[in-house]
């Protein structure tokens, strides 16, 4: 375990190294995001004109899952998205070899290798707008409810991992998965708004079929104080459940595995 | 008779090359329609909350415009700057530019030879839509269609243009594709790809107007659906882009050749 610690301790501060050399991306993400951001409340304010609420949403409380949105993007650009999109480039290459030759576990290799800093600015603004928009809609924060929260952003994220790497370790047949994932990412965009805005059949949808709830809507529901037990518990079942099947999937995908180069 | 400086003939390899070439890529093709849902999903989610009267539109004119929105997106969406980045850091771009020919123009064919293959997935898509809300099937006239069609085209013009300005900035830093951002950002927001410009409060929309965006989507869109809308100031507005952005793509792509370093090579 502890050999794991110390890989990424490494990886990451090599990553930081490599990344000094490009300030101006540092700064052209960050005028992205809070484009985005601006953007983003921006339409949402679209929806509460004449004392409207969104699906019953009041304005703050639909701000907090902006937030965790936000938080959510920071993490899969400053993690998912290096690390994840480089599979295909060691599938194509046929230097996935040396990957797997290494001894440690492939999977946990591929998925923290690199950790881009240029997401870090979201993942904490993200967090800001979480607790400041909890605030401002009356939430009183209490030691269960923070619990809670982490809780339910762990579900949330260990879902979303586990969709991108499935996506991701399917390159090993179909080498080009770049659409893969930008179809995800525009499935994922409905995450910015709450699951019971949506109409039934998609609620559904992003309830089992894709788990956009469990990503955003439940986190914020959390911090509110709101989240039932049994839809935690639930979470927890499908996020191990996701976890599993991607290990499991990546396990047999290394068995089609036939090495581009060698 | 020549286009743009291009005789019939080589258009005509330069578009069935690339048509060719993208045939082999359908899978993919029709992964990249797909991942165009984004209209979708904000119909679901402004017809759903009832807001659309507040702007004027009730759920078919919303089911319309945002199946208008979907197909002139399909059309219009450009990715020259990341062919063009890979391009050159992998020192591809050398034989280009020995070429007698503009290499902007191959990445135009390929754009358009997509398109092509695009076709089918979009048309697709849309009886799928027209399925599941049958109240919203219309047919544009034919001179709806025409127009409809031109602004598309000129809107596919106004995103290519905008994006090889930035492409042109890869001999200058090796990562110009993280500038394009700074380009898909506004456009997301502003093009009405997220909602109608009709619901933006005055201010905001006379802000939009003087960008580029509006017209990528909004305007074409909107003709398409047959929501009124001033089609001459539009087209007005789209000719007036391309003749600033056509001169501006040459000049900047002129300074950058000079600088041209042949990585990889």
């Amino acid at each position: 375990m502890q050999r794991y610690f110390k890989t990424i301790r490494l990886f990451w501060s090599t990553a930081f190294a490599s990344q000094l050399e490009y300030q101006l991306n540092f700064l052209i993400e960050l005028l992205a995001m809070l484009g985005t951001l601006l953007g983003s409340v921006f339409i949402l304010s679209l929806f509460f004109t004449g004392g409207r609420q969104l699906g019953d949403w009041t304005w703050e409380s639909a701000l907090v899952i902006q937030g965790v949105y936000t938080f959510l993007d920071g993490l899969t650009n400053a993690l998912l998205r290096p690390n994840l999109t480089e599979i295909v480039n060691y599938v194509r290459e046929g230097t996935l070899d040396y990957v797997l030759l290494k001894p440690i576990d492939s999977q946990f290799w591929l998925s923290v290798k690199k950790f881009s800093f240029a997401g870090l600015p979201e993942i904490i603004l993200g967090l800001l707008i979480v607790f400041w928009a909890a605030i401002q809609s009356g939430s009183s924060f209490s030691i269960y409810s923070l619990f809670v929260f982490i809780i339910s952003l762990l579900i949330g994220f260990i879902i979303l991992y586990s969709v991108w790497f499935l996506i991701a370790a399917s390159s090993i047949w179909f080498v080009k998965t770049w659409n893969a994932t930008e179809v995800l990412r525009a499935l994922l965009a409905a995450g910015r708004y709450p699951i019971s805005a949506y109409p039934v059949v998609l609620r559904f949808i992003f309830t089992l079929v894709l788990p956009v709830a469990f990503l955003t809507t439940f986190p914020a529901e959390a911090i509110l104080g709101e989240l039932k037990f049994n839809i935690l518990f639930f979470g927890l079942i499908l996020s191990s459940l996701f976890f599993i099947f991607s290990r499991l999937f990546w396990k047999f995908a290394l068995k089609h595995y036939t090495s581009a180069s060698s | 008779m020549r286009i743009f400086g291009l005789s019939i003939k080589v258009i005509k390899t330069l578009l069935t090359t690339q048509y060719a070439y993208m045939l082999e890529y359908r899978i993919e093709i029709a992964l990249w329609a797909l991942s165009g849902v984004l209209p979708f999903i904000m119909f679901s989610l402004w017809s759903q909350n009832d807001v659309g009267n507040s702007f004027g539109l009730n759920d078919i004119g919303l089911a319309r415009y945002f199946l208008s929105a979907f197909l002139v997106r399909q059309f219009s969406v450009v990715w020259v700057v990341f062919s063009f980045e890979e391009d050159s850091l992998s020192g591809r771009l050398s034989p280009y530019l020995l070429q007698p020919l503009h290499p902007l123009f191959r990445y135009v064919a390929s754009h358009l030879a997509e398109q092509a293959t695009r076709l089918p997935f979009a048309i697709a898509i849309a009886i799928t839509f027209f399925i599941l809300n049958p109240s919203s099937f219309w047919l544009p006239s034919i001179p709806q269609l025409f127009l409809a069609y031109l602004s598309t085209h000129f809107a596919f013009t106004i995103a290519f243009l905008l994006q090889s300005l930035v492409a042109a900035l890869c001999f200058w830093t090796e990562k110009s594709s993280a500038l394009e951002r700074l380009i898909f950002v506004p456009y997301l927001f502003l093009s009405g790809l997220l909602v109608p410009l009709s619901a933006f409060p005055s201010n905001v929309l006379k802000v939009a107007m003087l960008t580029p965006f509006p017209y990528l989507i909004n305007f074409p869109a909107k003709i398409l659906s047959g929501m009124p809308v001033d089609i001459f100031n539009g087209f007005l507005a789209q000719i007036l882009w391309i003749s600033i952005l056509v001169p501006s793509v040459n000049i900047l792509w002129k300074l950058g050749v000079k600088r041209y370093t042949a990585m990889g090579a």
